[in-house]
């Protein structure tokens, strides 16, 4: 039976530059998947584009390219799929192609786009598509003028097609994570987005949750890792699929890492809601009729997946600006480390409204003392010291700035054994909050093109 | 009967969803996960995390992986981007749960885990 090895080595951007290389190059791979946007990246790459009309997209991924040009010399059949085309696919390619081109590589390059509504989002607007808060079901026009960035979740057709038309290299715009996984194999069995393959379409979409975060289906945040896991040499997982949807999670051999029934059962309920209904774009899966079974050492198989309907909507992932923050740190040692910190961070904030800045929102946290989960876990001794970190965030950037001031006089002015404070002031960011919707998949068009 | 820590039942991953958070716990056995779709209701989970103020918190089932999944809403401040939490993303949270004492007639069962390679 025909079986396609699809594999990840990038669960996001910032994620190990060495696994591409070191999975394509031990993994006997068909697919290689490199998973860059995570939700608000689109807002921070759509500043980029409109300062500098090339730029846009996850640049790491031209990086990985470039050391990935010989493995693809000694693996003419190898084939990418990315989401590093993010807000400006099109600029990518041809990034993508010009360092392939340098390298002596000639691939086929497509390109997915469609999924950016901004172009159209007030069309969009005047013909009904309110893009509902989907919490508090406020309209997008209530922050219209703030919205720096608005794409479409699209789904696993366009990336077949463009397979279909030849493309060695896919490189996206915003699609739904678990759909770099069911395009290639809708192409390899000639799966169909229609009714008849849904259940196919969920179990590939199974695959793709499971794999999309990189080292997370092989040991990576395992609860039972331990030293002897060899997290530091860990595999990237690849699921290796049969026309039927059924396939295994694995890793390439002599890697780190673990593949088992717990590592594969914690990944396949991350960031999930109702497991029985994962929303895609192409399927609605039911993750509660997947069985999972260890079929080898670092080998899970994995059945059953099976569709619950499919939507006539995408996701949308908006974004607007909200303000300024910023967040910087001190190391306070005790004894009562926990408190003087808490106290330096009232301190802190006292100072500043003497200055004249209260702020929108203010957070003080002593990290060593439980304050990671405030109330819940909460320190049975005394530490020796404790991380102080005092966030704040305001309408004001200039609040925001005169806040960042307000760390180094804690150092002579503040409790004994206060240090740290090293990395100079800390930055200022933008705010860049998040508006999930729903669109009518009847309003947005992807397209295919090739570079 | 005596007292455990809920990591000796079951392990777990939690992440985010927008300004939610969701913690998945997933029992080690049958006779766990019994325990668990018994006792570690919303309500209880709830009341577990009372101080971060999630605005409520709803259970879902997975059986098949002998797994609870709950989402806490409105729990990570504003979401990823927005929080000033330092843990923006709620991945402390499934840690946190696992520190819960729970009350336990058998012997812990995390030792006699099955699922583990055995290499």
């Amino acid at each position: 039976m025909k079986r396609v090895r699809i594999g990840n080595g990038c669960g996001f951007w910032g994620d190990n530059l060495d696994a591409p290389v070191r999975l394509a190059t031990a993994g006997r791979l068909d697919y290689l998947t490199l998973e860059y946007l995570a939700e608000l990246t689109m807002s921070i790459l759509a500043v980029q584009k409109a300062k500098d009309a090339n730029a846009g997209f996850a640049t790491d991924f031209i990086d990985v390219l470039g050391r990935l040009a010989p493995v693809l010399a000694a693996q003419p059949d190898l084939k990418i799929v990315t989401n590093a085309g993010g807000m400006n696919p099109h600029a990518c390619a041809l990034q993508a192609k010009h360092v392939l081109t340098k390298a002596g590589t000639v691939r086929r390059v497509g390109v997915v786009t469609g999924d950016d509504l901004l172009p159209h989002l007030d069309e969009l607007i005047a013909g009904g598509h309110t893009l509902n808060h989907l919490d508090s079901g406020e309209p997008l026009a209530s922050i219209r003028d703030k919205v720096v960035s608005a794409n479409a979740y699209l789904g696993a057709q366009p990336i077949a097609d463009a397979l279909k038309q030849g493309a060695e290299v896919v490189i996206t715009g915003r699609v739904a994570d678990a759909s770099l996984t069911v395009g290639p194999a809708a192409h390899e069995f000639g799966w169909g987005f229609g009714a008849a393959d849904l259940d196919r379409l969920a179990a590939g979409t199974v695959a793709g949750h499971l794999i999309e975060c990189g080292a997370q289906a092989t040991g990576g945040l395992w609860i039972n890792a331990d030293d002897a896991t060899g997290l530091g040499d860990v595999g990237y997982p690849i699921a290796e699929m049969s026309a039927d949807g059924t396939f295994t999670i694995s890793k390439p051999a002599g890697t780190g890492g673990a593949v088992n029934v717990e590592t594969v059962s914690e990944q396949l309920l991350y960031e999930v809601a109702d497991p029985a209904r994962y929303f895609t774009p192409d399927v609605v899966a039911d993750f509660t009729s997947v069985r999972l079974s260890q079929k080898g050492p670092d080998v899970v198989a994995v059945t059953g997946g099976t569709a619950n309907g499919v939507t006539d909507t995408y996701k949308a992932s908006i974004a607007y600006r909200d303000g300024f923050m910023a967040a910087g740190t001190l190391v306070i040692a005790g004894p009562n480390a926990a408190q003087k910190a808490r106290r330096s961070g009232a301190v802190m904030l006292e100072k500043l409204k003497r200055a004249g800045f209260t702020f929108a929102e203010s957070r003080v946290e002593a990290l060593g003392a439980g304050d990671c989960v405030p109330g819940v876990v909460t320190a049975t001794a005394d530490p020796p010291e404790v991380v102080l970190r005092v966030a704040v965030r305001d309408p004001r950037r200039a609040a925001v700035e005169r806040f960042t001031k307000e760390f180094a006089p804690l150092v002579t002015s503040g409790f004994p054994g206060t240090t740290g404070y090293t990395t100079g002031r800390p930055p200022v960011r933008e705010v860049f909050a998040y508006w999930p919707a729903l669109v009518a998949k009847s309003a947005v068009r992807a397209t295919v093109s090739m570079v | 009967m005596s007292t455990i820590t809920l990591s000796q039942l079951a392990h777990g991953r939690s992440g985010d969803k927008g300004n939610h958070a969701n913690v998945a716990v997933i029992a080690y056995t049958d006779a766990g996960f019994a325990w668990l779709r018994a006792n570690l209701t919303a309500g209880a989970v709830a009341a577990y995390f009372a101080s971060l103020g999630a605005s409520r918190v709803e259970r879902f089932e997975a059986a098949n992986v002998r797994g609870l999944n709950f989402v806490l809403y409105d729990v990570l401040a504003g979401g990823a981007s927005r929080s000033l939490r330092t843990d923006t993303q709620g991945k402390t949270l499934a840690v946190a749960l696992l520190r819960m004492l729970v009350a336990w007639e058998e012997p812990p069962v995390s030792a006699e885990r099955g699922t583990r390679n055995a290499e």
